[in-house]
């Protein structure tokens, strides 16, 4: 008998190991992003990877929802006092050291963001409209801004909050040790190796709802097929950016759970508007040099973009993917213009456009793209290509990796090119002020204008708009001022990019606008 | 022999700064870092202050110069994109690399050599038919194509091995390692076999090609002659001259191994050199970019370096000074 005995508990701590790693298995989630985290630091780099990551250890004053919409975190509400101050109230909330949450760490925060150092793409561009803050009590705090500014959330929406006790300047090598990673969101850091994972532990004091995972592993996995095969070997329980070729076998296969939505990023040709004598890539029939750019005149503009079969596009080439679209915004978004739908396909009046124009005998035109950047980039512009063949438009497609392209589009070497353009805060004064505004370095518009396009009028409504404080007159602006812009082809929209997630069968993912993939929206289904 | 190596080592110089030029320069066409790295929604100013802070605003040479002096002073520089010395980006990285490559490598002798052997000694047998076949195969498909059939079957499929990264990993000397624990073998079996795949072909294709000139050889008629045991004579006196050429190859394998790596380590998400290189190349991050280049030059010398000296080990007739 004494052997058994004294094997019973070994027996029974085993068989309670067995029982603990069973529930720890149901309580861990791993997630396969596509894309590499630059860093820990959630003030070093606006990158969509980053701020996915940052999201599930820091948090924002205001937040937006899985469909863009802005719904408060760490504030309770805010308001406009007048037209330059803003007022915050504070919620109560813990960070993950155990000190509270203050008016001062918002201060803080602020403060901290223009000074990281070496920072490649800078959230100051976020935090630039505040020219002072003024700390009320522990829970309220004011924000100045120089002038009138409508967008002080929309912007703060971007800023994750970190505790003042990290001391002047914390270094960003700090958060990627897992030292400074001290926000107050529903997770806590565990560890972080550079290019593979990153550990997280759930947060219990967290204010909020408390998540379903206890530990959640955050993989990285830039491989398309490496990620589909993860997810189906049951190595991910969520994997994003589900790659369109995929698709078809995907949505038959019973083992998995597809969750999408139509975001917030289009994509569509940009044209050259810079050049009034020939621009480097349009010429006609023949090649011989034009005295002057077709793509300035408007019924070109029109022609070239009847003639493009946009769902065609969508069907065959994004697999289903995407929604054609005639403007930046997704419908739903601040500003997104109702009347103004996806340009119809219509190629006989496309020729007779071409012809009232002066080219009858139809013109040359490369279109570049990049090749490594968008979903399908290349594939897009080679069927945009044969569809103005049809129109008696000679066209050839050069597609390049997006360093050399964007170096070159940058240099305005292109007439015609393929871009996107993720509209981030979700409302339409975004596009409209970095891609359709006149270019002007010294006002800061214009910044993404790689056409260079410019209207006066277009120009007009944008400032009134953006001196407008009232949320609905600025929307009929907005909407007014997209319809102006749009109404001339500055662009030729093509469609909206899907994000598409894929689950193990047994779990659901609420589907997000903004890309990101955040543990605290899968669950298991009911 | 010292002034062999002092000659091999001046040469490695020459050889680090003129890569070192082509990189800035090729860098420098290519494109600009702020352009890919900087957010679409910052403004002109910000555009101007990002450019001048990584001091890209600065002429070409004296940007080289810059790099240069600090490059003497023992500092390649910190990354555009991670904001870590370039130096420690890649030492993080590298022993996933090693492991994988010398995992692919051992792999290589492990299974290369015995069946070359067996080819070269029954030539006319099914199975030799049937090895070097199959090497045709090992020699001929792309290696991400393997990689993902390899997923798709053995984790997929039949569910036996994890799917992709890297597994628990284990400290030694400071640095993580995952051939220590089972798991982390689980996660290297198939990248290693995956990226050796190539090489055991290679190895088997030469061993073959060794036993079969071998073994007409007097020396061998001669051991046999003697009346030593048939074993003895395939495995020293056989093995031991085929082994040079293996060597060689393996030596210089070793050192591409270690370099491209990329596919196999961007199929299975494995956290190595490969991918941060090709990360680093896709946003022009410069800095990254020339310290993992130095290091492959600087590798390769080694590996030449080492062969070299093996030679001699092997092979006594070899005399590298009058060589030089």
């Amino acid at each position: 008998m004494r052997p058994t005995f004294r094997a019973l508990p070994g027996l029974v701590l085993s068989f309670v190991i067995f029982l603990a790693l069973g529930q720890a298995q149901g309580q861990s989630l791993s997630i396969a992003s596509s894309a590499p985290v630059t860093s820990i630091d959630p003030h070093y780099h606006t990158l969509a990877p980053n701020e996915s990551l940052s999201a599930h250890l820091f948090e924002r004053l205001v937040t937006r929802d899985a469909e863009g919409r802005m719904i408060p975190a760490l504030a309770l509400s805010w308001r406009i006092r007048d037209d330059r101050t803003w007022e915050f109230k504070l919620r109560e909330a813990k960070f993950h050291d155990g000190s509270p949450f203050t008016a001062e760490d918002v201060a803080y925060t602020l403060n901290r963001v223009p000074r990281v150092k070496n920072s490649p793409a800078s959230y100051s561009i976020y935090t630039k409209a505040v020219t002072g803050t003024e700390i009320e009590d522990p829970h309220t705090i004011l924000l100045h801004t120089a002038g009138p500014y409508p967008l002080l959330a929309t912007d703060l929406a971007n800023i994750f909050i970190i505790p003042h006790t990290l001391g002047p300047d914390p270094a960003t090598e700090d958060f990627n040790s897992g030292k400074n990673a001290i926000g107050t969101g529903p997770y806590r850091f565990v560890s972080y190796t550079p290019g593979d994972r990153i550990e997280m532990e759930r947060f219990d004091d967290y204010w909020g709802e408390k998540p379903h995972w206890k530990h959640v592993t955050y993989r990285i996995i830039s491989n398309d097929a490496a990620r589909t095969a993860a997810l189906l070997a049951g190595d991910a329980g969520i994997i994003e950016f589900v790659p369109p070729a995929d698709l078809p076998s995907l949505r038959k296969d019973s083992r998995v759970t597809l969750s999408e939505v139509v975001s917030n990023r289009s994509i569509f040709l940009w044209l050259d508007h810079s050049h009034t004598g020939p621009t480097p890539f349009v010429t006609g029939p023949n090649g011989e040099t034009l005295d002057k750019n077709p793509l300035n005149d408007l019924r070109v503009r029109q022609a070239l973009s009847m003639a493009i079969n946009r769902q065609a596009i969508v069907d065959r080439v994004m697999e289903g993917a995407a929604v054609p679209t005639g403007q930046y915004l997704r419908p739903g978004g601040f500003g997104y213009v109702p009347d103004l739908k996806p340009t119809a396909y219509d190629p006989a009046r496309a020729r007779t456009l071409l012809a009232e124009a002066g080219y009858p005998k139809g013109l040359r035109i490369t279109i570049h793209g990049p090749n490594d950047r968008y979903v399908n980039d290349a594939k897009i512009i080679q069927a945009v290509a044969q569809f103005w063949q049809r129109i008696g438009i000679q066209t050839t497609v050069d597609a390049m990796p997006w360093n050399t392209f964007v170096a070159r589009a940058g240099k305005l070497e292109f007439s015609v090119f393929l871009l996107g353009w993720g509209v981030s805060s979700g409302e339409g004064l975004n596009p409209l002020r970095a891609q359709l505004a006149t270019w002007n370095p010294a006002r800061g518009l214009g910044t993404a204008n790689r056409g260079r396009y410019s209207n006066p009028a277009v120009d007009a409504l944008i400032d009134q708009a953006m001196e407008t404080m009232d949320d609905g007159a600025r929307e009929k602006l907005v909407q007014k001022a997209m319809k102006t812009a749009m109404d001339d082809v500055p662009v030729i929209e093509l469609h909206l990019q899907k994000n598409i997630w894929a689950t193990r069968k047994g779990l659901v993912y609420q589907p997000r606008v903004d890309e990101a993939t955040l543990a605290m929206g899968v669950h298991e289904a009911k | 022999m010292i002034t062999w190596i002092v000659r091999r080592l001046i040469q490695a110089c020459f050889v680090v700064l003129a890569m070192t030029v082509i990189v800035f320069v090729g860098v420098h066409v290519i494109g600009n870092p702020v352009d890919i790295l900087i957010s679409p929604e910052a403004d002109q100013a910000e555009r101007a202050r990002i450019i001048a802070s990584m001091g890209l605003d600065q002429p070409l040479w004296r940007q080289y110069g810059y790099f240069l002096w600090d490059a003497l002073h023992g500092d390649l520089g910190r990354s555009f994109v991670f904001n870590e010395p370039a130096l420690r980006l890649i030492a993080q990285r590298m022993p996933a690399t090693l492991e994988l490559a010398v995992t692919a490598v051992l792999f290589s002798i492990i299974f290369g050599v015995p069946l070359g052997l067996y080819a070269g000694l029954r030539p006319d047998g099914f199975s030799a038919r049937a090895i070097m076949a199959g090497s045709i195969l090992g020699f001929s498909l792309p290696g991400f194509w393997v990689g993902l059939m390899l997923i798709m079957v053995f984790a997929v499929q039949l569910g036996w091995l994890p799917s992709t990264g890297r597994g628990q990993t284990e400290m030694l000397f400071g640095v993580p390692w995952s051939f220590l624990t089972w798991d982390g073998l689980r996660h290297m079996f198939m990248p290693a076999l995956n990226l050796s795949l190539f090489n055991i072909s290679l190895v088997l294709r030469l061993s073959r090609a060794g036993v079969r000139e071998t073994l007409p050889m007097d020396f061998v008629k001669f051991a046999r002659a003697k009346g030593l045991a048939p074993s003895r004579v395939i495995f020293v006196h056989v093995l031991k001259n085929i082994m040079i050429p293996i060597v060689t190859v393996l030596g210089l394998e070793l050192g591409s191994t270690i370099a491209f790596a990329v596919v196999t380590e961007s199929v299975f998400a494995w956290p190595g050199m490969g991918k941060l290189i090709i990360d680093s190349i896709n946003v022009l991050d410069r800095p990254v970019i020339v310290a993992y280049l130095m290091m492959i030059v600087l590798l390769f010398i080694a590996i030449n370096l080492a062969v070299d000296i093996l030679y001699m080990v092997l092979d006594p007739r070899v005399r590298l000074e009058r060589k030089a």
